[in-house]
């Protein structure tokens, strides 16, 4: 009988089997760290899959507006796990394209400045810490995926990716979005968190009746209703809640298509 | 979409539950969205706050609420009104946590459906009970055997459109069934069903009392997840040598069988052994609590009692049980690019962790799935499946399919895409094909390779010019020579012209004797590749299929170079005064004039020989060379003075 342990463990080897893949065909490979839930374990499953180093840099793309909580922990924790953290600003909110929605526009820093930091080091690959299960766009995504030379992301043109055979070629000037975690789910996240003893940023916990269940831009990020303040309590939340992961991320829910123009404009 | 909800009582409780990934294919129209839709509600697994966003949606477009709308989600696909990609669904039955897959049923979205049904533990079938089987129910269906999916369930839909009458569900239950045995295939169950209207999903239906079998929701329920296979030999493809403090790791994952420390393990192809020292693994455990055992599945990164040379792509297995060191593969396979795999192809084969140029050597059998017909053919078009024969350009660590389905299988890569993939039906001796040598004993040379490249300054190679006559190919050669020659390099000019005057002058221009004369000149600029020359070969060599051959013989450090002067060019130059006399008919059979010339797809290089100066096309030849690592001991260019 399969016991939550093997799922665990399954889901491990397969997140540590792309990561060795990327980390063996990609010249110059960065992960992308955005304080939250999912690149922490995604930075605990790379010390796994390189037994305990992280043998390239870890890239936070800084919009500036992130919690304190989160700087504290990047920080802390950065230097604790010995990582080669690079931290980059992204431009300002005026060079932004005016015709979208505010908190859609404001979420295309992140997308302008990890293409500034890009360029800066000439990453031929990012690994990025999304999931299938959080939001239907990111459902379409291959582990291995190649963007233009703009980051832009051409859903229709995606080559098959089977046997666990990832496509790495690319163009010059191109680069590949890896995405170890993608067959995750949040409960998996928490689970793993858990059995793991991965650090966690407090805010993810209820005061006042109320957690976060996703981490952005402190502006544009909203708290849920929840009365879980532990990891425990979160799984059970998890088991029976209604409400999307992203419901607290104002950009998905400003007009129909935000997230989707979003992504095909490069963004995680 | 995140849909994580349970509404049917749970047989199993949650940290138990197995986690099956099921894939739902079929002809495009026969109501997959609309079952997934349907499961969905049943399940209960749609979060009201996604209902609301779609009824009003609908209602914004002015159309009645449909179940398959939630599938829905993306504007273009909305727009088109098919499902593009593969999109993952959860939800729970009685006993398991299901992720559904949905494939789409669109001929141009294969490549998507083939990574959707890839992931997949087992398979959802779907077929329209009015249309019955169609041309890509039976191509999904054959692609369900190539990608290894063992589990299949066929549910026969829109069961309402034929008065739910038994007659034309047996008559559809039997063609498909005996479809899928066919191919190996074992349909467990074939359920009647109307999604629209919910007979049979997750209550027997009443108007289908003729039918005894499962629900679709009680076959899910069956569902096991397919694991990596434990009882099969050690297979544990190497993915990388890691070397970041004292330790060297060597790192991969269990595909089958089980590793053990202490165990002696065997390296393929380099034939290596080595025994298993320790079993590594982060955050490093309590002494003494070290793993000693890792299975199916499982990353695994270990040290050896020994330091040998090893690399990404070998193949760890047991001495008593290894996988071959294979040149050749026999593979089935689907073709997904739009220029179609021929002989001559040259194509990227990925096996596990290895990889190698390969090139078609033939192309046996062509299937069109969709309309069950075999044919002779010489190409594998797009969508279409095959059998060919691979040659490989260095041997590769394989297994019959039938043995291990993880390590008997391949990508291909066209032009850094992937563009294919199959199983691995035979592995094939690289003699085969040739007479069995009899009381033939080889003396091997008195120096050894080392020797050799001590005094030469390089390794042996052999550089195959090819192209149209006049093109300038022996010209670039005798260049070459000359300046390789004047640094102290061994460097052997091969003319086939100049062959055919001695050793081939027993051949015409046949093409059985064009290509006899192809296999002399290999044979004999392979002999003297291992005796150390870099042996530069000027031959026309129409034939994409022959020069696939020379390449199958000649093995490791061969370089196709396509002269690419084009035929008027050529004509006007007309060194010989050959394209004259081929124009007057005085030359039957003159490639470019009334014979096709078949230029390389894949070259290591290609010199456009009319816009270069002459040395600007050695250097070219020359750089190549470089960067492959043949030289050994760095050329000054003051040697080149005059040249």
């Amino acid at each position: 009988m399969a016991t939550a342990d093997d799922r665990l463990d399954e889901l491990e080897a397969q997140s540590i089997y792309i990561f060795r893949e990327a980390f063996a065909r990609m010249k110059r490979m960065a992960l992308l760290w955005s304080l939250g839930k999912d690149s922490n374990v995604m930075i605990w499953l790379a010390r796994k899959a390189f037994l305990g180093h992280v043998p390239f840099p870890v890239l936070h793309v800084d919009t500036g507006k992130k919690f304190k909580e989160m700087y504290a922990f990047r920080d802390h924790y950065g230097k604790e796990w010995n990582l080669d953290l690079r931290v980059d600003p992204c431009p300002p909110l005026e060079q932004m394209d005016p015709t979208l929605p505010p908190a859609t526009r404001s979420a295309a820093r992140k997308t302008e400045g990890l293409k500034l930091a890009l360029e800066k080091y000439g990453f031929d690959a990012v690994v990025a810490g999304i999931r299938r299960d959080e939001e239907a766009t990111r459902a379409k995504e291959r582990v291995f995926s190649p963007r233009g030379l703009e980051g832009d992301w051409n859903v229709r043109e995606q080559p098959p990716e089977f046997w666990d055979h990832f496509n790495a070629t690319l163009p010059a000037g191109a680069h590949l979005r890896v995405h170890p975690i993608l067959h995750w789910t949040e409960l998996d996240i928490w689970a793993y968190t858990k059995r793991e003893g991965i650090p966690v940023i407090p805010l993810y916990f209820s005061k006042d009746g109320k957690r976060y269940r996703s981490l952005g831009d402190e502006d544009i990020t909203f708290p849920v209703k929840s009365e879980a303040a532990t990891i425990d309590e979160i799984l059970l939340e998890l088991a029976t809640t209604k409400v999307p992961e992203r419901s607290g991320r104002a950009m998905d829910h400003e007009a129909e298509d935000s997230f989707e123009r979003l992504r095909v404009a490069g963004y995680l | 979409m995140s849909v994580n909800v349970m509404t049917l009582p749970l047989s199993v409780p949650a940290a138990d539950r197995p986690l099956v990934r099921i894939v739902i294919v079929g002809h495009v129209d026969h109501g997959k969205s609309t079952l997934i839709g349907r499961l969905l509600h049943e399940t209960g697994g749609i979060p009201a706050q996604k209902i609301d966003q779609l009824k009003a949606m609908s209602a914004r477009r002015g159309m009645p609420f449909e179940w398959s709308f939630l599938l829905d989600s993306l504007q273009a696909e909305r727009d088109q009104g098919i499902t593009i990609d593969t999109s993952q669904i959860r939800f729970r039955t009685p006993s398991r946590d299901i992720i559904l897959i949905d494939a789409p049923g669109h001929a141009e979205f294969l490549r998507n459906m083939i990574t959707g049904a890839a992931q997949a533990d087992a398979a959802l079938l779907l077929i329209d009970a009015a249309e019955g089987v169609r041309d890509q129910t039976r191509r999904h269906g054959y692609l369900l055997h190539l990608l290894g999916v063992k589990q299949v369930t066929v549910v026969v839909n829109k069961m309402d459109r034929v008065d739910f009458a038994e007659p034309a569900f047996r008559a559809i239950e039997s063609e498909i069934t005996a479809y899928l045995a066919d191919l190996g295939v074992r349909a467990s169950t074939v359920i009647p069903i109307s999604a629209r209207e919910g007979d049979g999903v997750s209550e027997r239906g009443e108007r289908t009392p003729w039918y005894a079998g499962p629900t679709v929701l009680e076959a899910l329920d069956g569902f096991e997840p397919a694991r990596a296979p434990q009882d099969l030999a050690l297979r544990l493809p190497v993915q990388a040598v890691y070397k970041f403090d004292d330790r060297r790791i060597v790192a991969g994952r269990i595909e089958t069988g089980s590793l053990k420390v202490g165990e002696e393990i065997v390296f393929q192809p380099s034939g290596k052994t080595a025994v298993v020292k320790t079993i590594e693994s982060w955050p490093v455990p309590a002494a003494g609590k070290e793993k000693t055992l890792l299975n199916a599945g499982a990353a695994a990164a270990i040290t050896l009692d020994r330091e040998i040379f090893v690399e990404r792509g070998e193949i760890v297995s047991t001495p008593a049980s290894r996988p071959h060191a294979a040149r050749r593969l026999r593979v089935r396979l689907f073709w997904l690019a739009d220029e179609p795999l021929e002989t001559g192809t040259v194509v990227i084969a990925r096996l596990a962790t290895s990889e190698s140029r390969a090139t078609v050597a033939a192309v046996h059998e062509v299937v069109d799935p969709g309309h069950l017909s075999t044919f002779e053919s010489k190409s594998i078009g797009r969508n279409q499946v095959g059998e060919v024969e691979l040659v490989l350009s260095r041997p590769i660590a394989a297994d019959p399919h039938g043995l291990n389905p993880r390590t008997g299988r391949v990508a291909l890569e066209l032009g850094g895409r992937i563009a294919g993939g199959g199983l691995v039906i035979s592995v094939l001796d690289g003699e085969a094909t040739r007479a069995e040598p009899r009381n033939i004993t080889p003396v091997s040379s008195a120096m050894t390779e080392e020797e050799r490249v001590g005094r030469f300054g390089h390794e042996g190679a052999v550089v195959w010019l090819t192209g149209l006559s006049g093109s300038g190919k022996s010209t670039l050669a005798r260049a070459l020579e000359r300046r390789l020659f004047h640094r102290g390099g061994m460097a052997t000019l091969l003319d086939g012209d100049t062959l055919r005057a001695g050793l081939n002058s027993d051949l015409g221009f046949s093409d059985a004797d064009r290509a006899e004369n192809n296999r002399r000149l290999a044979e004999v600029a392979n002999f003297l590749k291992n005796l150390g020359h870099l042996v530069l070969v000027a031959a026309v060599s129409p034939s994409a299929a022959a020069r696939a051959k020379v390449r199958a013989i000649v093995g490791d450090r061969f370089f196709e170079v396509h002269v690419a002067t084009p035929l008027d060019v050529c004509e006007a130059r007309d060194p010989k005064g050959l394209y004259a006399k081929a124009r007057a008919g005085e030359i039957r059979g003159f490639t470019g004039i009334d014979a096709p010339y078949e230029a390389p797809t894949a070259a290591e290089l290609v010199i456009e020989n009319d816009k270069l100066d002459p040395s600007a096309g050695v250097d070219r030849l020359e750089a190549m060379l470089a960067q492959a690592g043949v030289f050994r001991r760095p050329f000054s260019a003051g040697d080149d003075a005059g040249l």
